[in-house]
């Protein structure tokens, strides 16, 4: 079967004052039926430019160009805001960070959940409603009925996220893309909010692309990562692969910054990234990352760089196979 | 810290006792007045070159704590005792130049008009510490000291990546050489490559100057990584106190065991915990009865939801549940 979701050279641009900021630099990624993508990412990295651009959702004056963006077999790279529109809350839904400000605070859960329904499949408000209570108890919500008839601004974070989390599913959607959606949490709420989301996911077979500048999450969830920098893939793979054997300097400095005290290094020196993320207005040549990097070298600068390997490990580092041995082929 | 007394561990800084802190709020045309009990008769203890971690979720307390110990806002019941006097007899400029805050936000907790060199000379003024060559010099000094190129000297905070500026926050807490440094999220709002520069910053200041830090975060592995002891707190009270190692490897109370179990450290085959206590927050307004976390433990008993448990000593730990061995 095909991929669910194909993206390939996916670019976004802005005018700014100084020119053109290429915030989203010829990304390509495939989602499969049913699988988890992680995509990870500091913050400027275009990680969320890139979940936006999936669902259509990117500002007027952004400029988007793909040479291949297919979804469920259509493709979509010239596809209007017409079909998008029709798409987005049907077939592929997205669940952002703050539930608060993605809700409309005017209207009641009950009235949010069931317009997706009547709108989308024509369902009559019977119909939506009874959809709806289902899909607010297996979100893990007590009390549905009575939730019903609230506003967002009556229920807590964790149930806020989670009444997006039915919101998302009320049409069986193919696709979820979820950006950071538990960022906004605390810890203990992160975590039941994470299992919520991995079991709907296995009972439904809707595939997800998760977003999230937090390594750890994603490595809890994520069956494949994408590892984003400045507007590229700089490594993608199986979460085993990237997390456990990771082949582009940025994975692992990253890896590394991340304070892992039950290691025993308890009080000792993270691995800091020294300097910071180039400037993305106007062309970057060669590798973004070699201002920080350990194991730049000229070539660096003037490398023509593109992603080396297979869909289970991937890397844009041309010192790769140098530095860390060459993939097992296949 | 143009140069800084050495440290001489154990000497009790910071002596918190039974503060309490409460808010009233606003009361609606029908609805009778409410009060929310922030910190709710809290102890602790901070001693000369040690890092308190203050660890808890969102509306446990921890930055109404954080705002005490800075003076900020007088506690309603308790007092807190700096080297031995009371901080609210303290006059204001006194505490400013023994306390220091570093906050979460280094977009807005640095004046957008000045420059660097303006904004860390500026506590120097202030105090009226030094000639205008001694001020300067102190600013190059911090500068280095908190790994600030000089040529930043002239630039505006805008100017500055966010990693930057928080270092700016910290030499600014640093230039009047306080005794104790209180950082509220000092590293929620930064990357995680950047976070990592100022942890470094942070524990390397200690190991040089003997920097006496209370550490406020809801991070628990950023927590575990930087502090000397830990206190963890929950709907405004303090349900466990340890030291690190001691928490961490033998976290007593359910709360501590749920928050540690939460963690989520990079690891491929590892999966997502199973979190055993319920997510249904109890309301900071009206907090359950009892133990304020019987209603989310997994292992309550009838003492549990009528009985309030105080902290107690078991073992190395202090803690505050009745079913802790």
């Amino acid at each position: 079967m095909t991929a669910l979701l194909e993206i390939d050279g996916l670019e976004v641009s802005f005018p700014v004052a100084q020119g053109i900021l290429r915030a989203v630099r010829g990304i390509s990624l495939t989602v499969d039926r049913g699988e988890t993508l992680g995509v990870v990412g500091e913050s400027g990295c275009g990680k969320s430019l890139t979940a936006l651009a999936i669902m259509g959702l990117l500002p007027p004056r952004a400029n988007v160009v793909t040479r291949r963006f297919t979804f469920d077999g259509e493709d979509l790279a010239n596809a209007d805001e017409a079909r998008m529109s029709e798409l987005r809350g049907d077939r592929m839904v997205m669940i952002f960070q703050e539930p608060m400000t993605a809700l409309n605070p005017t209207l009641t859960i009950g009235r949010q959940l069931t317009e997706v329904l009547q709108r989308h499949r024509n369902a009559s408000a019977k119909e939506a409603r009874a959809r709806a209570l289902d899909l607010l108890s297996r979100v893990g919500i007590s009390e549905p009925a009575a939730r019903l008839a609230q506003y967002p601004h009556q229920l807590s974070g964790g149930l806020r996220q989670r009444v997006m989390i039915a919101m998302a599913l009320m049409c069986a959607p193919k696709l979820i893309v979820a950006d950071e959606p538990t960022t906004a949490l605390d810890v203990t709420i992160q975590a039941q909010i994470l299992n919520l989301l991995c079991e709907l996911k296995a009972e439904t077979g809707t595939s997800l692309v998760f977003i999230s500048h937090d390594l750890g999450v994603v490595s809890r969830i994520a069956d494949r990562i994408v590892v984003m920098y400045a507007g590229e893939v700089v490594e993608t793979g199986t979460r085993a692969n990237v997390l456990g054997n990771p082949r582009h300097p940025y994975t692992r400095a990253l890896l590394e910054c991340l304070p892992r005290p039950r290691s025993g290094d308890r009080g000792g020196h993270l691995g800091a990234i020294p300097g910071l993320v180039p400037s993305l207005v106007g062309p970057v040549a060669g590798c973004a990352f070699r201002t920080r990097c350990t194991f730049a070298t000229p070539e660096c600068a003037v490398a023509n760089l593109n992603l080396v390997g297979t869909k289970a490990h991937a890397s844009l580092c041309r010192r790769a196979d140098e530095l860390w041995g060459a993939l097992p082929r296949g | 810290m143009v140069d800084c007394e050495q440290p001489s561990p154990g000497e009790v800084l910071l002596d918190v006792r039974g503060v309490s802190h409460q808010f009233e709020l606003a009361q609606g045309l029908l609805s009778r007045k409410r009060t929310l009990r922030a910190v709710d008769d809290v102890s602790l203890t901070v001693s000369r070159g040690e890092i308190l971690g203050v660890v808890g979720e969102s509306g446990c307390g921890k930055s109404t704590l954080a705002r005490i110990l800075l003076g900020i806002i007088a506690p309603s019941r308790g007092s807190v005792l700096l080297q031995g006097r009371s901080l609210s007899s303290l006059p204001r400029r006194e505490l400013a130049r023994m306390v220091q805050p570093v906050f979460q936000d280094p977009y807005s907790s640095l004046n957008p008009r000045k420059t660097i060199g303006e904004i860390l000379e500026l506590p120097l003024r202030v105090h009226g510490i030094g000639t205008s060559a001694e001020r300067s010099r102190a600013v190059a000094e911090v500068m280095a000291q908190v790994g600030l190129a000089d040529r930043l000297r002239g630039a505006l905070p805008n100017q500055l990546s966010g990693g930057q500026r928080q270092r700016v926050a910290i030499g600014r807490a640093l230039v009047v050489r306080p005794q104790i440094v209180i950082c509220d999220e000092p590293t929620s709002a930064l990357d995680v490559s950047v976070q990592a520069q100022i942890l470094n910053l942070l524990l390397d200041l200690r190991k040089t100057f003997g920097l006496t830090l209370v550490f406020i975060s809801h991070n628990l592995a950023v927590v575990e990584h930087l502090s000397t002891r830990v206190a963890v707190m929950y709907l405004g009270r303090i349900v466990e106190q340890a030291d690190v190692d001691t928490l961490f490897e033998t976290p007593r109370h359910p709360y501590t065991q749920t928050l540690l179990a939460s963690v989520l450290t990079p690891d491929p085959y590892a999966g997502l915990p199973q979190v055993t206590a319920s997510d249904v927050m109890p309301s900071p307004i009206a907090p359950p009865t009892g133990c304020t976390f019987h209603p989310r433990c997994p292992y309550t008993e009838t003492a549990c939801n009528t009985e309030r448990p105080v902290l107690r000593q078991v073992d190395r730990t202090l803690v505050a549940c009745h079913l802790a061995k």
